[in-house]
């Protein structure tokens, strides 16, 4: 029989729930709100008139086509920190589950990063990447590549998804951990016994039981790159060079802290907004059901 | 044709614990062989050693002559079935048996006839399609046994396959076991901690007790000629009854002929009889102090003389005894069993 505790009177559930219900419409209702009203007005440079427009913003938006571009490198961004940050992780995590000396003192080392702020996460990066002064890129300059991430775009992309990836390895090593260690050992065991060797046994036995947990980071990973990197792009980047690391949530900033333009800089943050109520609703539906065995 | 020869084996774990103290077995090829013993005693250990889960410390294992020590358990040729099953849970039954053969590279249309041969035998040819979760606890079993039995392998390895199922269907299962290991006469290695799975299933019956094999024969030679303590105490149910009997005797027992010095006799519940019948060496006095009523028979549970050590009397049929009711019961001089107070072992 389960037991249930019931309250009698209705005071007391709101009480206990309205601290944290205070916090989400403070900060997360109340904000998407006035996104989505500001993302239907236009306001004049200096601020004094305010008109309200409709969908002009978003017209505008998908008339121009840096917004695709922006998609696009947002798009290139992401898959390769997903992708990246996912294999490194899941390889860091099967080597980590192995009975391995120090475990402890390698697992501690690679849960790290993860407590750096983004922000420094990207100075640290810069820092070492600096064309002229990094100590990575003196050794880079130094096997004879020319290597300058102020100047060329392909280098600006490689050290935004280093570090964003450097960022998010721990976090994903940390759940294909626990996703590792809930397999039961004997059905590894019995593989053993059933002669796979231990690369077969992992592509056909670890890997599809890991899918759930795969799935998860994928869409969590995607989250993440779409909108905690931001921190890393503006210390190490700033989008640049050329706008060849811009994302679209560093376009939100940029269009409208720098470019004053407040109205469509809501719009470009409603469509992120939608983007990422997509990728909760598709977790929702399919982490529990489609990727189960 | 293969047998399975233990030489000394120990497993010594890192930290210095000894879970396998030297333990030395000959399994005949096709023989059912079954290491019984209570948790904590080496013998799951003993299993793992020979199906190469686990590395051996020291002595060797051979499999059909061959050592085996330092070769895979892939290339054992064992097959084993897990308590859990193991089953691989994304994959449906049909894969499951199929996975160890395809792993080998066995023609496809050989795959698919072992596979159906296997179903059919353990009647899960419904279930082929269906993925584990869709099945029972006694249908996952046969799939486990099925996915043993298509690699056609010289040894099978069982570790306590019966345990995560009800009463009734472990009989059942237990039956199955017998009669398929009969019709294929592979050789089988066999881990319970039940003594009555041990009995029925056992062509050779190995008591373990920590990291040593205590006595190893024929099931019923166990029973009858226990040769240590241990074994006594843990073949039969109810377990025998053990009383320790110093020198000058015991109240409220009389023992007409016994080895000279303190011993601890042995006598099992069913061989203590109310009515004498015949040269009783034996005659106790109980004050009983439960009935157990389970049908067939009533077991009696009460202390020697009112206050002395606890035995345990197997009436037939129905009792009409009492708590506070003082008895007198009696065996006859072959079915004692006494034994070394220091040394646990059998004096005959």
């Amino acid at each position: 029989m389960e037991k249930r505790v019931v309250f009698h009177g209705k005071l007391l559930p709101f009480l206990l729930l309205a601290p944290q219900l205070l916090v989400t419409l403070i900060f997360f209702y109340l904000p998407a709100g006035q996104a989505v009203w500001q993302s239907f007005l236009v306001q004049d440079a200096f601020g004094l008139s305010t008109e309200f427009v409709w969908f002009e913003n978003y017209q505008i938006l998908f008339a121009k086509g840096e917004y695709y571009r922006t998609m696009l490198t947002t798009a290139i961004f992401s898959s390769l920190v997903a992708f990246f940050s996912l294999s490194i992780a899941l390889l860091f995590a099967v080597q980590a589950d192995k009975h391995i000396k120090f475990a402890t003192g390698y697992k501690t080392l690679l849960i790290w990063p993860y407590a750096v702020a983004p922000a420094i996460a990207g100075v640290l990066w810069l820092f070492m990447f600096q064309p002229s002064l990094g100590l990575v890129s003196q050794a880079i300059r130094a096997a004879g590549f020319e290597w300058n991430p102020l100047l060329d775009q392909n280098h600006a992309m490689a050290l935004v998804v280093m570090a964003a990836t450097w960022k998010q390895i721990s976090y994903n090593f940390l759940f294909f951990l626990a996703g590792l260690q809930a397999i039961p050992k004997s059905v590894i065991e019995a593989a053993a016994i059933d002669g796979a060797t231990p690369m077969r046994r992992f592509w056909t036995i670890i890997f599809p039981l890991l899918s759930p947990t795969t799935f998860f980071l994928l869409v969590v990973n995607i989250v993440y790159v779409f909108f905690d990197t931001f921190g890393i792009i503006d210390a190490a980047t700033q989008g640049g060079p050329a706008k060849g690391t811009e994302t679209l949530v560093y376009k939100v900033f940029s269009d409208g802290k720098s470019g004053g333009d407040l109205g469509g800089s809501a719009a470009q943050s409603v469509v992120l907004m939608v983007i990422v109520i997509a990728l909760t609703a598709i977790q929702f539906r399919y982490v529990e059901r489609k990727v189960q065995y | 044709m293969s047998d399975v020869r233990l030489d000394a084996v120990r497993k010594v774990y890192p930290g210095g614990v000894e879970a396998v103290k030297g333990v030395s077995l000959e399994i005949a090829d096709g023989q059912f062989c079954v290491l019984v013993g209570p948790s904590g005693c080496g013998k799951s250990t003993l299993l793992r050693m020979v199906a190469g889960l686990e590395t051996i410390s020291g002595g060797t294992c051979a499999i059909d002559g061959k050592v085996v020590n330092e070769i895979e358990p892939a290339e054992r040729d064992i097959a084993m079935v897990f308590q859990n099953y193991a089953l691989y849970p994304h994959m449906s039954v049909y894969d499951n048996m199929a996975y160890g053969l395809r792993n080998r590279g066995t023609p496809k249309d050989e795959i698919d006839a072992r596979v159906k041969e296997a179903a059919r035998i353990l009647e899960v040819e419904p279930f082929l399609a269906r993925k584990p979760k869709a099945l029972s606890g006694g249908q996952r079993q046969r799939v486990a046994m099925g996915r043993a039995i298509v690699r056609k392998p010289k040894v099978f390895l069982f570790d306590e396959p019966l345990s995560n199922l009800d009463a009734k269907l472990r009989i059942q299962m237990r039956v199955e076991i017998k009669k398929l290991q009969r019709a294929l006469k592979t050789t089988s290695i066999y881990v319970t901690h039940d003594q009555l799975e041990a009995m029925t299933l056992a062509d050779q019956l190995v008591v373990m007790n920590k990291g040593q094999v205590e006595q190893a024969g024929a099931p019923l030679d166990l029973y009858e000629k226990p040769q240590t303590i241990f074994v006594a105490g843990f073949i039969g149910a109810p377990p025998m009854n053990l009383v320790t009997v110093p020198e000058a005797g015991l109240p409220g027992l009389t023992l007409i002929e016994r080895p000279a010095g303190p011993v601890v006799l042995g006598i099992r519940p069913e061989h203590l009889h109310e009515q004498p019948m015949g040269p009783d060496t034996l005659t106790v006095e109980i004050v009983v102090s439960a009935v157990e009523a389970v049908g067939a028979e009533t077991y009696l549970y009460g202390a020697l003389h009112g206050h002395g050590p606890e035995l345990i009397v197997r009436v037939p049929g129905r009792a009409t005894h009492a708590p506070g009711q003082r008895i007198r019961a009696c065996a006859e001089a072959s079915q004692l069993h006494f034994f070394n107070p220091q040394t646990g072992r059998r004096i005959d």
